[in-house]
């Protein structure tokens, strides 16, 4: 409930002030919403379930190529561009959770970095469709009904904010709601959860096209931002990015990893300034907060107030 | 009929260099219950460092060895340095290993740039065999024949040692074997810097056919992800026998359908997974 409540003051605050933002911020701004969905999205799978996947990217990545490649051919309306997208991300989820939840720990890592390289190559060899590593650029704004253009880099911090927060706050119900406490039931005690009969595949599943699908959400919304997808928004290091923010926020928190994921684009930003060896840095903070906080900036407050922060999960690792 | 057997060896050659690579990872895995998602970072490490040695001394024998002990020393360093803070957390353990890939595919950016080199063969090994039409390198032989030795010397190891047997026990019951009065945290050292030996020979092994480059390190170790997974964790058999249906697979995907080829190794592992989760050869849940 207070994340909630803080979720919509946090937009309010971005609604009133985004007149007075100069445009650095409002590029931020956007970019920290759309990445803070996706470390969401990716926070159902490594918080409530507990599978830490290494290639979320892969649906984001799918949904900015459907989009860029909607875009280039004409197709500006996001009525268009969302559902086709998402569609795709969706089944990508659907297909690649049949597999990869065959397998649980260690097998699940390596198996989801092995399928985000499936799409990933495809992306850097069907060059005539995709552009391969020049990606695909001039990809425009799309318009949604209203006579608004989100060509203003304004208007569209807010259309983006709304899409997300909304977006939040069902994965928030979703989070608290029944499945989502059958799912953290799933990941502390399987076989209990299984002798109470429930249907332990069926909820990991619908729990991963739904993470998948979330991601899709975002990765729409990052095509439009940019005007420009690139391979790396597939790659393994944006899907690096999103788990580190998920464990650096508090795994298991959802709002921790929206926190982690704005601290990671600081961190780019302000790195960027000094250096263009993003790797090199993200794993350097991979190593500390892996070493150092495994339970992340949320983890470690919830802990400090057991009864009630244990029930809402926060346990990384 | 040249075509085939140009396929198969260029497959077994293939097959054993996975093998050297994906041994290290399924015998770290056995022991320890965790991936090394660094394992391909440090077969691109070693392959640079066999390149440099060769530009200094002129020596391939002198390069293997200098990646050696470069993996061995480097792999020691990282287990007890890092790892071992983190026993008992196999998860964490395996996102550390990740962030160091991030790490050093940058770092091998900073030093050796992005252009892609070929390590040059050894003059020894130079040229090609004939077989009536059909000519085939010599240097892949020699290294079909090391990827033999290795499984040999592995399955020697493993089965008729001491240090063998300590590991089998290891793998069953670790907490026993440290109550036996065995030094485990020895034990993991040796094992995961012997694992990222076999990487980083792997990598001068495989630079001579495969070249070194940036995104090498993701290429080999997604194979090689497929291979355990295909052949089992921790089964040194499975990992043979993967590792050689694996590199067919690749070969021959590739001469038929180039584009696809990606598809075709993962379709072998969509249907190893739906048939056997744990591997054609693996026993014990992960």
């Amino acid at each position: 409930m207070t994340r909630s409540v803080a979720t919509l003051i946090m937009f309010a605050t971005v609604c009133v002030a985004a007149p007075l933002l100069s445009s650095y911020y409002v590029g931020l701004l956007t970019e920290a919403a759309i990445l803070a969905l996706f470390a969401m999205s990716l926070d159902l799978l490594v918080g409530y379930l507990g599978l830490e996947s290494l290639g979320h990217a892969a649906f984001f990545g799918i949904a900015a190529y459907v989009t860029g490649l909607l875009s280039l051919a004409g197709y500006h309306s996001i009525w268009v561009s969302l559902p086709a997208a998402l569609f795709a991300s969706c089944l990508l989820a659907a297909l690649f959770g049949l597999i990869a939840l065959r397998t649980i720990g260690p097998y699940f890592l390596i198996i989801t970095m092995a399928l985000g390289y499936l799409p990933l190559g495809l992306a850097i060899r069907w060059r005539s469709l995709t552009g391969g590593d020049d990606g695909l650029a001039g990809v425009g704004r799309p318009n949604f009904g209203l006579p608004i253009s989100l060509t203003e880099p304004r208007a569209y911090l807010i259309f983006t904010w709304t899409i997300c927060v909304a977006a939040a706050l069902v994965l928030y119900l979703l989070g608290g709601s029944a499945f989502g406490l059958s799912l953290r039931g799933i990941k502390e005690n399987p076989s209990r959860m299984e002798a109470l009969g429930y249907n332990i595949w069926l909820h990991k599943y619908v729990a991963f096209v739904v993470a998948g699908t979330f991601a899709g959400i975002s990765g729409v919304l990052y095509a439009y931002l940019n005007g420009f997808v690139s391979p790396y928004d597939m790659s393994i290091y944006r899907s690096a990015e999103a788990l580190v923010a998920v464990i650096l926020g508090g795994a298991g928190t959802l709002a921790g990893p929206a926190l982690g994921a704005a601290i990671i684009l600081m961190l780019r930003f302000t790195a960027g300034a000094v250096t263009d060896k993003w790797s090199l840095v993200l794993g350097l903070v991979y190593i500390v907060v892996v070493m150092f906080a495994p339970r992340g900036v949320l983890g470690l407050l919830a802990f400090r107030r057991p009864s009630k922060a244990f029930h809402e999960g926060a346990r990384a690792d | 009929m040249n075509f085939w057997v140009i396929q198969t060896l260029g497959a077994l050659s293939l097959g054993m260099l996975l093998f050297v690579l994906a041994a290290g990872l399924s015998m770290i895995f056995g022991l320890m219950r965790i991936i090394n998602v660094a394992h391909g970072s440090f077969y691109m490490l070693g392959a640079y460092i066999g390149l440099e040695t060769i530009k200094w001394v002129d020596s391939f024998v002198l390069a293997i060895v200098v990646a050696a002990v470069f993996g061995a020393l480097f792999g020691a360093l990282i287990q007890k340095a890092f790892m071992e803070h983190l026993v008992g957390h196999s998860l964490r353990q395996i996102l550390l290993t990740f962030g160091f890939l991030l790490v050093f595919s940058d770092i091998t950016l900073i030093i050796w740039h992005g252009a892609p080199v070929i390590i040059p063969a050894p003059t020894a090994l130079e040229g090609s065999l004939r077989f009536g039409n059909i000519r085939f390198p010599i240097y892949r032989l020699f290294v079909i024949a090391i990827g033999l030795a290795l499984a040999v010397v592995l399955d020697l190891l493993q089965k008729r040692t001491r240090i063998g047997a300590m590991v089998r026990a290891g793998a069953d019951d670790i907490e026993m074997l440290g109550c036996m009065g065995y030094n485990v945290p020895l034990l993991f050292v040796g094992v995961f810097a012997f694992g990222t030996m076999l990487a980083t020979v792997g990598g001068v092994l495989g630079g001579v056919f495969l070249g070194v480059y940036p995104g090498i390190d993701l290429e080999v170790c997604i194979l090689a992800f497929v291979v355990v997974i295909v052949g089992g964790l921790g089964s040194i058999r499975g990992t043979l026998v993967a590792s050689l249906l694996v590199a067919a697979i690749d070969n021959l995907s590739k001469a038929l359908i180039p584009e696809l080829s990606m598809f075709a190794i993962f379709m072998l592992m969509v249907v190893v997974l739906a048939l056997k989760p744990r591997g054609l050869f693996g026993q014990r849940s992960a």
